[in-house]
């Protein structure tokens, strides 16, 4: 099974790179671009079959590791 | 011998009949040769060996005629070119472990990764050689500070710099950053580590002892930087775009490991080789350890850890995977050398054995895949005598008179400009992203004219600094080639060190062309005359050669990294002014010299006629004066004239601690000439007025001239010439200029 | 008194650490590995900086899953003196050892140089050498220093006078309210941003630090009941 994790940073955290990138996508012209939020992508490939037991242990990977809950939010989705 | 070679890669008629091995950079000629020495025509694997172990990056073979020429022994020095680093003696039974390298090209592709491996690939032939690494240098050089490119190549060489030194722990201490549209398009990154010893821990890489397991250490190899060599030895074209892939990634946390583990293993004594795979990897670091010791080496690559499937013998010889070792230990010290590096999260793998038979022989999948000559490929690389000519430019600038230039009335816009001027204004933004001060022995922080690094449990200390003005190497290389080696050496003796030893990193552009050859010979002449006279041999260096844009070759730039001792903690002087009242020396002759200066690039926007000439003798009864002088006490600040010339060194001298100064020079010079000639030999000294007497008299003694210019004091900068005063304004004025020049261009 | 400076794979201002204990206050000092399962010989526990597990993933979120982590866990309930720079401090955020999180630079780009701090509580062991208020020099180097908590976290932390040490003059980093360095509310838990350890003589150019470890020596004699003979 492959688990998708997202992790990005909370709406009412500064994200500096993401106003730096903001800020250049406007540079070139892309006025349209209100916000930029930058969060991070994993891949996991997970050995086991069963949905519920991998829902649980990842939602328990992100919050022992993958994620900083104080400054991050994620969520998931499995496959397979 | 097995000849099946897997479908992709050509057959052995074929890389002979297509001529295939062109591709690497292999001549007609080289690849009779190669045929010669195998006595059959080279598969696949081989000349992919061949290749890269022939190529200049490995085999020096168009510069080796000219790096005879350096002298590279004395007293102090005790390991010189030839391995991993150079080592001189600094008294105690230490040591002091340094090199320059180039990463030019992948810099130019991929500035982070690329500038960021070169510092990675220079601290691992520091600790390869047993020796723990204190410091980081660099030597940059880009196009003019105006275009997105070059800001772009700026900005992110500078963080690979930073990303790689600071996550490892090793303090970046001292660099130098020009900017001049001869390097548009083809930056140079030099990056240059120094690492301390105990003589009794020094390292070579030898494949030591018959029968004697050979080990892999480090992450495992992928298919990153395959021909990275034979690339460095190549013109950038539009392809090296497409060539990225020749480019590799740097894991500064794993060479942290790997650092930490190796210095640990060598300090447990049971290594009897070790060598790290630097450029064509694992081909070199193998060959040349065999080489070495007169010995032969086989390597099983099924045990080569590998993180690609299905990689091939040609593609695990040639990757440039970063952060590995390779090492030699007797078979019954496998588990001690195992523990070791297991207890820092690290596998070693048995990959090879040395053997008595001189040569070097692969087996892959049960099949012998290469049996190649060690000898042939360490020793046996033709070298090329290129022809040389004069260049034209050269010729033409020998009538140009650059004091004809009329004459410049508003000298403190002059000042603003020059010290606005990318290359000459402040690089805080440069080096404030480097940690400059981990390992807390870093005693003057960039900056100054060298950066000192303390000795713990000593009173020593080192200087070290990198030097070269690529202008006047351009217009004159053999006179720029002295005046580098003698400006590094002036710095040294600044900061109150003696200077020990040269490593050089020599930037060309294509050896083909006569002219730039002529520019090699030149100016490591030059080079070598002043290592000479200054007793500081060169322990070992880098040649990068085909750096070359759209426009030709890049500047001549044969990178100075110096080091000297200070033998007393309290012999450290640094270039800023101490304190009020204290009086101001010019020490040298100033002579009208604009050709190459910063005042002429900033203020004429030109480049050309006669750089400065230099007098070593001149030079070298400088630096025993000075080096004399702080070592009585007398000096409260030194301070080498460079670009800017005198104009330039004293507003520097003001800007650490904001003291102004009023200073009169007295000259049967122009004013604007004599304010910013880069005349050579020439340093800036302010004393305490007690110390006035004492300066002037042993001065006196050394037969050193000395100009008494005026006293530091007050929040202006005043320089005045003959009694007219030429530059005033607010030390703050000018301070801003020095300091914004380039945040305000990076914004 | 006995300190130990923890190394995590990665650690690289542990030797600093080390050294300026035996500069400042000469006490014993241990270099203890991340695997160590015993703290109980240590008084003091110094987390010190550099890039942990290459800061890979977080700063800090690797390390604070060592196995001695639960030891510093441990040592910080019972009241022992711990005390995170930099990466150590990012380490204490992750291991929730202190409140609040450190995110990146705001400026984007790592920074090293020397800042102007404020003593804000000079009543924690860590600081009790210094004059309330007092501003002090120290370097910093780092590129993750950004100080973050919600407003209600930042409303304890002032209430409690658990901020330490703010920047004076600019903020390097846009640090929520110039927060340099915090404690927890028991005060015997202390990180910080700036380096200390590397502000211990002026050879290197500040010797303000030093008393960071004055301080904590001082405190454990008082705790201890030994003659304070410094």
């Amino acid at each position: 099974m492959k688990a998708t994790v997202y992790v990005t940073i909370k709406e009412n955290v500064l994200d500096p790179q993401g106003n730096a990138v903001q800020g250049s996508l406007q540079t070139l012209g892309f006025d349209e671009v209100a916000k930029v939020r930058i969060g991070k992508y994993m891949e996991l490939t997970l050995d086991t079959t069963d949905r519920a037991v991998a829902e649980e242990r990842v939602k328990a990977m992100c919050e022992k590791l993958l994620a900083n809950t104080v400054i991050e939010d994620y969520r998931f989705e499995l496959e397979g | 011998m097995a000849q099946q070679a897997p479908a992709k890669e050509p057959t052995v008629q074929q890389i002979a009949e297509q001529k295939i091995y062109k591709q690497f950079g292999v001549s007609d000629s080289e690849f009779e040769l190669i045929c010669g020495f195998l006595g059959r025509q080279p598969n696949y694997t081989e000349i992919g060996v061949f290749s890269v172990m022939w190529s200049e990056h490995c085999a020096y073979k168009n510069s080796k005629p000219l790096l005879r020429r350096f002298p590279t022994s004395g007293p102090r020095v005790l390991m010189g070119p030839g391995e991993g680093a150079g080592i001189v003696d600094i008294g105690d039974k230490q040591a002091v472990v340094f090199k320059i390298e180039s990463h030019n090209h992948p810099s130019a592709v991929e500035p982070y990764q690329g500038a960021a491996t070169g510092v990675g690939g220079i601290i691992r032939d520091i600790f390869s050689m047993g020796s723990r690494p204190i410091a980081l240098l660099n030597s940059l050089r880009f196009g003019k500070l105006e275009s997105d490119r070059v800001k772009y190549l700026f900005e992110h060489v500078v963080s690979g710099i930073a990303g790689y030194g600071n996550c490892i722990g090793i303090p970046t201490v001292a660099g130098e950053v020009m900017f001049d549209e001869a390097y548009e398009g083809n930056p140079l990154v030099n990056a240059m580590c120094v690492g301390l010893i105990d003589h009794d821990k020094i390292q070579r890489g030898v494949a030591k002892g018959v029968g004697n397991p050979v080990f892999y250490v480090g992450p495992a190899t992928g298919r990153d930087g395959i021909h990275g060599a034979t690339f460095a030895s190549e013109d950038l074209t539009a392809e090296s775009e497409a060539k990225r892939s020749a480019v590799q990634v740097g894991d500064p946390f794993m060479e942290k490991l790997v650092m930490e583990a190796t210095l640990e293993l060598i300090d447990s004594g049971i290594v009897l080789g070790i060598q790290d795979m630097g450029a064509a990897g694992l081909t070199c670091s193998s060959a040349e350890m065999a080489s070495k010791a007169g010995n032969g080496m086989e390597l099983y690559l099924d045990e080569v850890p590998q993180r690609e499937e299905g990689m091939t013998a040609y593609e695990m010889m040639l990757s440039e995977s970063q952060e590995r070792m390779l090492f030699v230990t007797e078979p019954h010290h496998e588990a001690q050398a195992k523990a070791i590096f297991e207890r820092w999260g690290l596998h070693c793998a048995k990959v090879g054995k040395v053997t008595d038979d001189g040569r070097l022989r692969l087996f892959h999948q049960g099949e012998e895949v290469a049996d190649m000559p060690v000898k042939a490929l360490v020793d046996d690389c033709p070298v090329y005598d290129k022809p040389s000519k004069v260049p034209d430019y050269y010729l033409k600038n020998g009538s140009i008179d650059t004091n004809r230039y009329e004459q410049v009335i508003d000298l403190t816009d002059a000042l603003k400009k020059v010290l606005g001027s990318p290359s000459l204004a402040s690089k805080e933004w440069v080096y404030s992203q480097y940690d400059y001060q981990v390992r807390t022995s870093t005693a003057v922080v960039p900056g100054s004219d060298a950066a000192v690094v303390a000795i713990r449990g000593t009173r020593k200390a080192l200087a070290m600094t990198t030097d070269c003005n690529g202008r006047y190497v351009y217009l004159d290389p053999e006179v720029g080639g002295r005046i580098a080696v003698a400006e590094a050496a002036r710095n040294i003796v600044c900061s109150g060190g003696e200077p020990l030893a040269i490593t050089d990193n020599l930037n060309f552009g294509s050896p083909e062309k006569p002219e730039v050859f002529w520019q090699m010979e030149k100016s490591v002449d030059g080079m070598a005359e002043a290592c000479r006279f200054l007793d500081t041999p060169v322990i070992g260096g880098n040649v990068s050669l085909y750096n070359e844009n759209a426009k030709g070759a890049i500047y001549p730039t044969p990178v100075v990294g110096m080091v000297g001792l200070i033998t007393d903690i309290d012999h450290i002087t640094t270039q800023e002014f101490k304190a009020e009242g204290d009086v101001i020396y010019l020490l040298g002759e100033t002579k009208a010299e604009i050709g190459g200066s910063e005042f002429q690039y900033a203020v004429h926007g030109l480049t050309e006629g006669r750089p400065p000439v230099i007098d070593l003798a001149v030079e070298k009864a400088l630096h025993g004066a000075v080096l004399g002088a702080i070592r009585q006490g007398l000096v409260a600040s030194a301070h080498d004239l460079s670009e800017g010339g005198l104009a330039a060194a004293v507003a520097e001298a003001t800007f650490g601690r904001g003291l102004g100064a009023e200073v009169d020079f007295a000259t049967h010079l122009r004013p604007d000439l004599a304010l910013f000639s880069e005349s050579q030999s020439r340093i800036l000294l302010s004393v305490k007025p007690e110390h006035a007497g004492a300066l002037e008299a042993w001065l006196a003694e050394q037969g050193v001239p000395a100009q008494k210019l005026g006293v530091v004091g007050g929040e202006e900068l005043v320089i005045a010439v003959n009694g007219h005063t030429a530059i005033q304004a607010p030390v703050n004025e000018f301070r801003t200029e020095w300091k914004e020049a380039i945040p305000c261009r990076m914004q | 008194m006995k300190f130990a400076v923890i190394v995590f794979p990665g650690s690289n201002c542990d030797l600093d650490m080390y050294n300026a204990v035996v500069d400042t206050v000469g006490e014993q000092v241990d270099y203890v590995w991340h695997t160590a399962t015993d703290l109980s010989g240590y008084d003091a526990i110094l987390v010190p900086g550099g890039f942990s597990y290459g800061d890979y993933l977080r700063c800090g979120a690797i390390a604070q899953l060592a196995p001695v982590m639960n030891e510093v866990r441990k040592a910080a309930a019972e009241g022992k003196f711990v005390l995170g720079v930099c990466n150590g401090f990012q380490v204490l955020t992750e291991a929730g050892l202190l409140p609040g999180a450190l995110i990146r630079n705001n400026s984007l780009k790592f920074r090293c140089h020397p800042v102007g701090l404020r003593v804000e509580n000079a009543n924690t062991a860590f600081t009790r050498d210094y004059e309330q208020g007092e501003v002090v020099t120290i370097p910093i180097a780092h590129g993750e220093g950004n100080y973050y908590c919600d407003e209600e976290t930042l409303a304890g932390l002032k209430a409690n006078g658990q901020i330490v040490f703010t920047y004076d003059g600019a903020n390097p980093n846009g640090s929520v309210a110039g927060i340099a360095g915090i404690s927890n509310e028991a005060g015997n838990v202390v990180g910080m941003m700036p380096h200390p350890e590397r502000a211990v003589s002026e050879l290197l150019g500040s010797a303000d630090g030093a008393k960071m470890f004055t301080s904590v020596l001082n405190a454990w004699r008082e705790r201890n009941g030994a003659a304070s003979t410094r």
